[in-house]
């Protein structure tokens, strides 16, 4: 659902759309030690949205603003620290948030191979989410499991010593 | 104090003294890119993202940069040994291995911070080819072009944005190869909350935010053979135009300034100065009658079209307090159109109203459909200070060797009031000379309100105005107008009168005058220009000038009339914070 705050542009209602979650979020923020100065609020600006995208699932920007608005910081500084961490992202994710390490280890030993295979079979490119928002395809940096390489992982699993013939089985986890 | 040595000469400074201001103590220059010091309003930018500043410190194993590297105790320094040199040339060559090099078509052509350094550093070929960015150019508003390809993720523009007008729309927005300086969540400039104040472009080093350049389009009318071609002046148009033909900074250069555009192929050549009376007279006439019911004060000023969108974004629950009159380019757009046209019989389609200001903001407010009645623009073309320059050196014009020439009439007659509306704090002086006449049984003798004027963020006075106190302040610079509306939305302060700016300084500093370079000492010549301008002047009290006289006799009725509400005021429009 979207809203028109002028003739040129849509924003996300998602903070009123989940009065729970924006409850929750709310509190978390409140319970902070925040005080009037914006520049030592910004300290507490990445475990805020660590709490906000697990409770929303992503971060638009009413739920970004909402951030800016309880630290009492600019809604540009916000953003600037969602595009450089990759783990933040401001669209939705899929059900099964699949990714592949593509870390030095399990780079050597072919997890260009495995994402290819899942790029194939999902139709989608590393970055993106299927239309169905079932699933989301990324790379990630080493998740410390480097003798199992090359690893993926699904949501919080991780599958150890994959190859491009194990996708298929992978994808069929996906319940 | 410290001591240090720097290219073996000795310097003492205070603790906490950057290499590169003791460096300068001595005389000694240090090549800057990102940083960026605005001494009289406080800002300082140092990154620390550019190194083209890296000097050699005895004992360190890297080399420092020395605008973010406090200088300390027994430091020795080179700033120009071999190894900063070459240091500082591969950053520069690296700058450049993904920077568009089209220089020679570029906006910032021969006024890029990036361009001048590469001269200097006598840069002859580029080492490393690398790939190019390709951003989309954002050109969807009528004031700022931003063309994120030519980027060096200085971060002065966020300084300007963030810290000095708190406006909050700049971030570094990605990582890596693909960072750039962007508004938030990559919305052109169009969707966001910017002023369009231009201070951005003006802290830019590079072509990354440049000014709408309309040139052409004045160009063009100007060859309309059937148009009857108008066009006003602001007051710190006057006092910064010089310095784009060698002048030094405060020179008054009016006279030329009329005669250039005279030979530009205007019909008539008027004046802002005109329609900042006839605010006076509209604003004034506002003021009085809220003093008297005691209502819906304070009155804050209304003629600068970044401070509008500011408050309409950030400070929508205050809207019904600002003056509803239009601001002089505005109010001097609409007299054009209507009575001028009638008295000089020229259909008002016919006639193109240009406007020459110090502004980037103004581009915008002349485009905002309020003021386009019937679909007819009150003004058709907005240029800034620095546009008018490249016209008159593109037209061959030797500007310093114009004979002077002076405004058309009846549009073109001004006062002292009319032209101190270029500094901050002038309105309010304007306003308060009209407002102790009309108030007292007879004229004040003394117009200079000097409590009122300097160049610091925020000032407030009491001043008596026949034997009545008005409580004033005044704020430039949009850090400044927040802290002071902050104030007033708490019931933390109590005023009459309020004139608020959006550039540090008022329109001298706008965003389309010639570049400071960061020497705050030329917003000082300028303003005190504008004031000598004020006192040379016969007249300086808004309401004794025989043509705004002549405007409300013949056709306007009085101040506040149906027919002045009607073409001289506006509203607002609450807008979203974010």
């Amino acid at each position: 659902m979207t809203t028109t705050c002028c003739e040129r542009c849509e924003r996300d209602t998602l903070i009123d759309d989940m009065p729970e979650a924006r409850q929750a979020l709310e509190t978390y923020l409140d319970g902070l030690p925040l005080t009037d100065k914006p520049e030592r609020n910004q300290g507490f600006l990445i475990q805020s949205l660590h709490k906000a995208q697990a409770l929303f699932g992503y971060l638009p920007e009413s739920v970004q603003l909402f951030v800016a608005n309880k630290l009492g910081i600019h809604l540009s500084q916000v953003y600037g620290v969602i595009s450089f961490y990759s783990f933040f992202t401001d669209s939705p994710l899929g059900d099964f948030r699949i990714n592949v390490c593509t870390g030095t280890a399990c780079f050597v030993k072919g997890a260009g191979k495995i994402l290819e295979e899942f790029v194939r079979l999902l139709g989608i490119e590393e970055g993106e989410t299927s239309g169905d928002l079932r699933f989301s395809l990324g790379g990630l940096r080493c998740v410390g499991a480097c003798s199992l390489a090359p690893v993926v992982m699904v949501n919080e699993r991780v599958y150890g010593n994959v190859t491009a013939e194990m996708v298929p089985e992978i994808l069929n986890d996906c319940e | 104090m410290v001591k240090l040595s720097i290219n073996n000469r000795d310097v003492e400074v205070p603790e906490g003294t950057s290499i590169l201001d003791a460096a300068s103590e001595l005389g000694i220059k240090v090549p800057t890119l990102c940083h960026f010091k605005l001494d009289d309003f406080d800002i300082e930018s140092k990154a620390g993202s550019c190194r083209v500043c890296v000097v050699e410190v005895e004992g360190r194993p890297n080399l420092a940069p020395s605008c973010c590297t406090p200088a300390t105790d027994g430091m020795k320094v080179k700033t120009n040994s071999v190894r900063a040199i070459n240091a500082r040339r591969t950053m520069l060559d690296l700058l450049l291995s993904n920077h568009p090099k089209d220089c020679l078509t570029c906006q910032r052509n021969l006024d890029c911070d990036l361009q001048r350094l590469a001269g200097e550093m006598g840069l002859h070929r580029i080492l490393f080819e690398g790939e190019q960015m390709e951003h989309e150019v954002d050109r969807a508003n009528e004031s700022i072009v931003r063309d994120p390809n030519k980027c060096i993720m200085c971060r002065r523009c966020e300084a300007a944005c963030n810290v000095m007008q708190t406006v909050g729309i700049l971030s570094a927005v990605d990582r890596g190869f693909d960072a750039v300086v962007m508004p938030t969540n990559k919305h052109s400039l169009a969707e966001t909350k910017c002023t369009f104040c231009g201070q951005c472009v003006q802290a830019c080093p590079t072509g990354a935010l440049t000014a709408v350049n309309r040139s052409y389009d004045v160009w063009r009318e100007l060859n309309h053979p059937a148009k009857f071609k108008v066009v006003q002046t602001a007051p710190a148009v006057r006092v910064a135009l010089g310095e784009a033909f060698g002048q030094e900074p405060g020179s008054v250069s009016t006279g030329k300034m009329v005669a250039a555009l005279r030979k530009l192929g205007f019909d008539r050549v008027f004046d802002t100065d005109f329609a900042a009376d006839l605010t006076i007279m509209e604003e004034t006439t506002e003021l009085i009658g809220r003093l008297t019911s005691g209502e819906n004060l304070p009155i804050l000023t209304s003629c600068c079209p970044g401070w509008v969108k500011f408050f309409e974004h950030q400070f929508p629950d205050l809207i019904n307090i600002p003056s509803t009159a239009k601001s002089p380019q505005q109010m001097f757009g609409a007299i054009a159109k209507t009575y001028y046209a009638e008295k000089a019989d020229i259909a008002p389609d016919n006639m193109l109203v240009a406007s020459v200001m110090p502004c980037l903001a103004k581009k915008y407010e002349a485009a905002r459909e309020e003021f386009a009645p019937n679909g007819v623009r009150d003004v058709d073309i907005v240029i800034s200070t620095r546009e008018l320059a490249n016209m008159i050196k593109e037209a061959g014009i030797q500007f310093n060797d114009l004979e002077e020439s002076e405004f058309d009439n009846p549009l073109g007659e001004s006062t002292g009031a009319g032209v101190i509306f270029g500094a901050t704090g002038g309105v309010l002086e304007a306003a308060l000379r009209t407002a102790a006449d009309w108030l007292s049984d007879e004229p004040i003798e003394d117009v200079n309100f000097t409590a009122v004027r300097g160049l610091s963020g925020i000032r407030e006075a009491t001043v008596t105005v026949a034997g009545k106190d008005i409580r004033v302040a005044i704020a430039s610079g949009l850090s400044n107008a927040r802290d002071l509306l902050d104030k007033i939305r708490k019931g933390e302060a109590r005023y009459e009168a309020i004139e608020i700016m959006a550039c540090p300084g008022g329109c001298i500093n706008g965003g389309g005058q010639p570049s400071i370079k960061g020497d705050t000492s030329i917003l000082e010549k300028r303003r005190q220009a504008l004031y000598v301008i004020d006192e040379d002047k016969q007249i300086r009290k808004s309401h004794e000038n025989p043509s705004i006289q002549k405007l409300y006799k013949e056709f306007l009725g009085k101040p506040g009339s149906e027919r002045a509400h009607k073409l001289l005021h506006t509203h607002y429009t609450e807008r979203e914070n974010a």
